[in-house]
C-alpha cells in the first residue's frame, strides 16, 4: 500500500489550510462570507475524511494509505503518512467536530477572519499530528498546533486568557521540547545500530534499546504526553485553558487536543520503548487513578459550570489512560473508545456550556435553577448528555468504561477497584450540577428571559447525540475496526524481547484477559 | 608576492561603491532627499551578489601568500552579509529622513562595514583578519552614534567604542602571542606547527589562543563579555542595531570558524570547557534577562546574546558535526532577526523610538501585515516549527546529540522554553492588548515593507524546505582546508 508521492491524506491535511489561506482573500467585514468559507473547508473537509474512511481497510491492523516524500532526504527526513484503525477514528471525530465547532462560533462577532483563519489552522495541525509517521514530522504538527490555539485561547478568551494561553503553551512546550531531544537521541542511537539514518517511525519501531536508555527516552515522551493528557499531576494548565478558552476552542480542546496526548502514548511511546513503559506501568496506573478520583472529587467542589467540565477530562481521561496502560485487547480498545466518547459528550457538554453563557453571560451554577420550565429542550440535550458523560447503559459512556475496567481489573485489580469509585464520584459531580442547573425553583428573573435553543444549536448538537446513542447501543462497528490494529498495537508491545520481570508481568496479564 | 585580485573582487566591488556613494554625496543638496544613494548602494551589493554566485563553483583560489582565501565559506558569509546590508538600507531609507540621520555617510560606512566583514570571512591571515575587524568596527562604532541628536546614541556609541578596543586589544595581543610562539601570522602555517610540535607547544601560545578567543566571545558578544550589547543595541539607530545583531555577529562567527575552530583545532581539548561554560552562560543569561526587559529593542539585543550561545553549541561540537548547524544557523537567524529589526523600525516616529512593549499594543489588528510578519519572526525566534528559527535550532541539538552533549541539548531545548516567555509577550501585546500607537502614525514606507517581506520569505523557505540550504551550509564548511 506504500505509495510515494502525495495521496489521500495529504488532501485532508491540504484542505483546512487551503481554506485558511483563502479566507485572507475574504473581505473582513463580510462575517457572513468567512463563515460560509470556513463551513465549506471544514465541511469539505469532513466529506473528504468520509471518503478516506471508505478507502481504509478495515480487516487490516497495519498502516494503509502511506505516502511518503523524501523532505531532507540527507538527514533521514521524510513526510510519512499514514493511518490505521487508530488514528481514523480520531481523524473522524475531529473533522466532525470542527464544522460543528465552526458552527458554534457564530456568536463570535469580534476579528472573525482571524478567529476562523485560526480553526482551519488548528485542524490542520491536529490531523497532521494523527496522521504523521514520521518522528519529526509528527514533532512539527504537534508545535504547530499550539500556536492557534494559542491565539484562540488569548485573543477571544475570557478575562485571564493572556495567563492561560501562556500557561498552555509553556507546559506543552516544556514536555515537547525534552521530547524532541529523545526523537534526536533515538534516531542518532538507530543510525548507529542499524546504520540507517531514519525518522521513519515504522523503522524505529524494530530498534531494541537497552532498558536504561529506554526509560529515559520513555520518560521524555512520557513527559510530553502526559502534560498533554494531561495525566495527575501535570493537569493545572488545563482548567485555566479551559475555562479562559472560547466556546469552540474548549470543545475542540477537551475533545481533540488531550486525545493527542494518549494517542501519543499509543502510537509512541508504548511501541517505542516497550520495556520501559512496562516497568513504568505501575506508577502510570497509580498515576491515572489518582486523576481520576482528584478530578472527580475536585470537579464536585466548583461552582463554575465550566470549571467542572474541565475537571471533569481530568477524571475521565484518568480512565482513558488506565485502559492503555492495561495493556491488553479490552482496556486499550475501552480506551480508544472512551477517547472518542469523552470527544463527543464533553464536546457537547462545553456546547451547551456555551450556549447557556451565550444567553446569561455567567457559568455560576448559583446563577441558575429550574431552568426545565423556561427552557425544557436545552434541559433535556444537557440531561442526555449528563448520562452519556457517567456512562448511563445504553449511551457511548458505558460501553468505553466496561471495557477499560474490564481490562485494567485483569492488571492490576485494585487499582481498577479504586477506579470504579470515580464512576460513582463521577455519577454523583454530574448529576448533582444537573439538579442545580435544571430543576428547583426558577428563582432568578434574569433566567425566566431565557430562550431556548435555536435551529442553529440543535443543528450543531444533532449529529452528536445520535453518535452518542449509536455508540451506545451499537459498538460493534467501531470496536471491529479498531481491533486489529489494536492487536497489532499490543503485539508490538508485549513481544519486544523482554527482560524476565517484564515477561512475567505480561504473560499474567495476557491469561488473566483471555477470560473474555 | 602572490597577485590575485579574484577573492577580493565582492570586497573590491563594495568597497567602490561605498566610494562613489561617498564621491556623489558631495554633489547632492542637502535639502534634497538622497534616496539614490540608497539605490546605488543596493546596486552595489547586487552586483557584489552576482559576483559571489558566479565564484560560488567551488574554486578554491588563495591570494597575496594564502593570507587571502577564496571558498565557498568565505562566499556563504560574504552572502549573508550582502544580505544584512541590502535588508538594512531598505529598511533605514524612510527612518534616516525622519531621524535626520546623514544619509550619505550612512549608506557609506554601511558599505565600509561589509567590506570589513567580508575580509574576516576570507582571512587566512591574523594581520589582515584584523584589518577586516577592525573597518568593520570603527564603521560600526560611527553608525551607532550616528544619531547626533540622540543622547542615547552617544552613550551607546562611547560604551561600544571603549569596549571593543578594550577586546581588540586582547586580540592583538593574542596575535602577538601566537606570532611569538610560531613565528608566522599565517594560519596554515601556524596549524602546521601545531600539528608538527604537538607536545613543544610553549605555554604563550595556548595564552595567545584564550586573548583570541576572549576578543571572539567580546565580538559575538558571549557571556561573560556581553556587558555592551545590550546597551549599545539600544542606543543605536534601529536599523544600525539590527545590522550589528545580524551581520557583527555573522562575521565574529566566520572568523571564529575559520581561525579557532578550524585552524586551531589542536587547542580544542584546552578551550572545550571553558567554552561549555561561556555556551551555556550565554544561552541562560541571555534568556533570563530578556525575560525582565520592557523595551522591545533591548529584549531583542539580551535574546541576540542568547542566539549567540545557541551557536556556541556546535562551535563546542567541534569541526566534525557542528560545521553545518552553525553556518545554516546563522542564516536562518540572518533572515528572522534582521525582520524583527525591520518592523521595529517600521514603528519608529520623528523622536520617539517606540520600542517598548506597550507601543505594540494592537498592532496585529491596526496593521494586520506588520503584525503577522513579527508574530512569524517571534515565532521562528523561539524556534516553532515549521519556521527557520527551529530549522536552525533542531540541527544545532542535532549536532550536539550525535557529538555525544547531551547535556549541552537539554539545557539548550530549555533554555529554548525560557525564549518563549518574552517572544510570546511581543505576540499578546500586538494581539491581546488595546491602545498602544495609533493606527495613523506610521510611517507606510515600501522599502520598510519590501525588506520584511524578503525577511518573511527567507523565514518560511528556511523552515519548510531548508534542504538546498543546509547541503550548502554543509559545502561551504568543508570547503574550508
Amino acid at each position: 500500500m506504500a505509495a510515494h508521492g502525495f495521496g489521500a491524506l495529504t488532501i485532508l491535511l491540504a484542505i483546512p489550510a487551503i481554506g485558511a489561506v483563502l479566507l485572507l482573500f475574504v473581505p473582513r467585514r463580510q462575517t457572513g462570507a468567512l463563515f460560509a468559507a470556513a463551513l465549506l473547508a471544514a465541511g469539505g473537509e469532513f466529506l473528504w475524511s468520509l471518503e478516506v474512511f471508505r478507502r481504509f481497510d478495515a480487516g487490516n491492523g497495519a498502516m494503509q494509505l502511506i505516502e511518503r516524500v523524501p523532505w531532507m532526504p540527507g538527514f533521514g527526513i521524510q513526510y510519512i503518512v499514514g493511518i490505521d484503525g487508530i488514528s481514523i477514528f480520531l481523524v473522524l471525530l475531529t473533522t466532525l467536530l470542527m464544522p460543528l465547532a465552526i458552527l458554534a462560533s457564530w456568536t463570535v462577532r469580534d476579528r472573525v477572519k482571524e478567529y476562523l483563519i485560526f480553526m482551519l489552522l488548528l485542524e490542520t495541525g491536529m490531523l497532521g499530528a494523527f496522521v504523521a509517521l514520521d518522528l519529526f514530522l509528527f514533532y512539527v504538527f504537534w508545535e504547530v498546533m499550539l500556536v492557534p490555539m494559542y491565539f484562540l485561547i488569548g485573543v477571544w478568551g475570557g478575562t485571564r486568557r493572556i495567563y492561560a494561553a501562556l500557561k498552555f503553551v509553556l507546559y506543552t512546550m516544556a514536555g515537547s521540547l525534552l521530547m524532541l531531544v529523545a526523537i534526536l537521541y533515538l534516531a542518532t542511537r538507530h543510525a548507529q545500530v542499524e546504520q540507517v539514518l531514519t525518522f521513519d517511525l515504522l523503522h524505529l519501531y524494530n530498534l531494541h534499546l537497552p532498558l536504561q536508555q529506554q526509560t529515559w527516552l520513555f520518560l521524555a515522551f512520557a513527559l510530553s504526553f502526559a502534560i498533554k493528557v494531561p495525566l495527575f499531576p501535570f493537569h493545572t494548565w488545563l482548567p485555566d485553558a479551559h475555562v479562559e478558552a472560547p466556546t469552540a476552542g474548549s470543545v475542540i480542546l477537551a475533545a481533540v487536543l488531550l486525545k493527542l496526548g494518549t494517542y501519543g502514548f499509543l502510537r509512541f511511546a508504548l511501541p517505542l520503548f516497550p520495556e520501559a513503559a512496562l516497568a513504568a506501568l505501575p506508577w502510570i496506573i497509580a498515576l491515572s487513578v489518582i486523576g481520576i478520583i482528584y478530578g472527580a472529587v475536585v470537579a464536585m467542589m466548583q461552582s463554575d459550570i465550566k470549571k467542572l467540565v474541565a475537571y471533569s477530562s481530568v477524571s475521565h481521561l484518568g480512565f482513558v489512560m488506565l485502559g492503555l496502560f492495561a495493556l491488553n485487547l479490552q482496556g486499550v480498545q475501552g480506551a480508544l473508545y472512551q477517547m472518542l466518547n469523552h470527544g463527543l459528550s464533553t464536546g457537547a457538554l462545553f456546547l451547551l456550556v456555551g450556549m447557556i453563557y451565550d444567553r446569561r453571560h455567567t457559568r455560576m451554577i448559583d446563577a441558575f435553577g429550574g431552568l426545565w420550565q423556561q427552557v425544557p429542550v436545552f434541559s433535556a440535550i444537557l440531561l442526555f448528555v449528563t448520562f452519556s458523560s457517567i456512562g448511563l447503559p445504553g449511551l457511548n459512556g458505558f460501553v468505553g468504561e466496561f471495557l477499560i475496567l474490564m481490562g485494567s481489573f485483569a492488571r492490576a485489580p485494585a487499582w481498577t477497584a479504586s477506579a470504579a469509585t470515580g464512576v460513582i464520584l463521577g455519577a454523583i459531580y454530574m448529576l448533582w450540577m444537573f439538579r442545580r442547573v435544571i430543576f428547583g425553583p426558577l428563582n432568578n428573573p434574569e433566567n425566566q428571559k431565557l430562550q431556548d435553543l435555536n435551529g442553529r444549536e440543535l443543528a450543531i448538537l444533532a449529529p452528536i447525540l445520535i453518535l452518542i446513542v449509536l455508540m451506545g447501543v451499537y459498538p460493534q462497528p467501531f470496536l471491529s475496526r479498531m481491533q486489529p490494529a489494536v492487536e497489532a498495537s499490543l503485539q508490538r508491545i508485549l513481544t519486544a524481547p523482554a527482560t524476565p520481570v517484564a515477561l512475567n508481568q505480561n504473560m499474567s496479564g495476557e491469561q488473566n484477559s483471555d477470560g473474555r | 608576492m602572490d597577485v590575485n585580485l579574484t577573492p577580493l573582487l565582492p570586497a573590491i566591488q563594495v568597497l567602490t561603491t561605498a566610494l562613489v556613494v561617498v564621491g556623489r554625496d558631495l554633489f547632492i543638496d542637502e535639502r534634497q532627499t538622497k534616496g539614490v544613494l540608497a539605490f546605488y548602494s543596493l546596486l552595489g551589493l547586487g552586483l557584489a551578489a552576482v559576483e559571489v554566485a558566479v565564484l560560488l563553483t567551488g574554486r578554491q583560489e588563495s591570494a597575496f601568500n594564502e593570507s587571502i582565501m577564496l571558498d565557498n565559506f568565505a562566499l556563504f558569509f560574504t552572502l549573508i552579509f550582502l544580505l544584512a546590508a541590502a535588508l538594512t538600507i531598505l529598511s533605514s531609507i524612510h527612518y534616516l529622513r525622519q531621524t535626520g540621520i546623514h544619509e550619505g555617510e550612512f549608506y557609506a560606512l554601511i558599505l565600509f562595514a561589509t567590506v570589513g566583514m567580508i575580509l574576516m570571512a576570507a582571512a587566512n591571515d591574523l594581520i589582515v583578519f584584523f584589518l577586516g575587524l577592525e573597518t568593520m568596527s570603527i564603521a560600526v562604532y560611527v553608525l551607532t552614534g550616528m544619531w547626533r541628536s540622540s543622547s542615547r546614541a552617544s552613550e551607546a556609541s562611547m560604551k561600544y567604542f571603549v569596549m571593543g578596543a578594550f577586546a581588540t586589544g586582547f586580540l592583538l595581543y593574542g596575535i602577538a602571542l601566537i606570532y611569538g610562539a610560531t613565528g608566522s601570522t599565517n594560519m596554515n602555517l601556524i596549524s602546521a606547527y601545531m600539528l608538527d610540535q604537538p607536545s613543544e607547544w610553549p605555554l604563550y601560545l595556548i595564552c595567545g589562543g584564550f586573548l583570541l578567543l576572549i576578543g571572539f566571545a567580546f565580538k559575538a558578544g558571549a557571556v561573560p563579555f556581553h556587558f555592551w550589547v545590550p546597551d549599545a543595541y539600544e542606543g543605536a539607530p534601529t536599523p544600525v542595531t539590527g545590522f550589528m545583531s545580524v551581520a557583527v555577529k555573522a562575521a565574529a562567527f566566520a572568523a571564529w570558524t575559520r581561525i579557532l575552530m578550524f585552524k586551531l583545532s589542536p587547542l580544542d581539548s584546552d578551550w572545550l570547557f571553558p567554552l561549555w561554560m561561556v555556551a551555556i552562560g550565554t544561552m541562560t543569561l541571555g534568556n533570563l534577562l530578556a525575560i525582565t526587559q520592557t523595551s522591545v529593542k533591548r529584549m531583542l539585543a539580551y535574546s541576540s546574546i542568547a542566539h549567540a550561545g545557541y551557536v556556541l553549541i556546535p562551535v563546542v561540537v567541534g569541526v566534525e558535526w557542528g560545521g553545518l548547524p552553525l553556518l545554516f544557523y546563522l542564516l536562518t537567524y540572518s533572515f528572522m532577526t534582521l525582520g524583527a529589526f525591520a518592523v521595529l523600525t517600521s514603528l519608529a516616529d520623528d523622536d520617539v523610538p517606540r520600542d517598548n512593549y506597550s507601543d505594540f499594543a494592537g498592532l496585529g489588528f491596526k496593521r494586520p501585515f506588520l503584525g503577522a510578519a513579527m508574530s512569524l519572526f517571534m515565532l521562528s525566534l523561539a524556534g516553532f516549527p515549521p519556521l527557520a528559527g527551529f530549522a536552525g535550532k533542531f540541527y544545532v541539538f542535532r549536532s550536539a546529540v550525535l557529538a555525544g552533549h547531551l547535556n549541552l541539548a537539554i539545557i539548550g531545548v530549555l533554555n529554548s522554553l525560557l525564549s518563549v516567555v518574552y517572544y510570546l509577550r511581543v505576540i499578546v501585546a500586538m494581539y491581546m492588548e488595546e491602545g498602544g500607537v495609533a493606527g495613523k502614525s506610521f510611517r507606510e514606507s515600501p522599502f520598510v515593507y519590501l525588506a520584511i517581506t524578503i525577511a518573511v520569505i527567507g523565514t518560511v523557505y528556511l523552515g519548510v524546505l531548508p534542504s538546498s540550504a543546509l547541503s550548502w551550509s554543509r559545502l561551504a564548511f568543508f570547503s574550508l582546508e
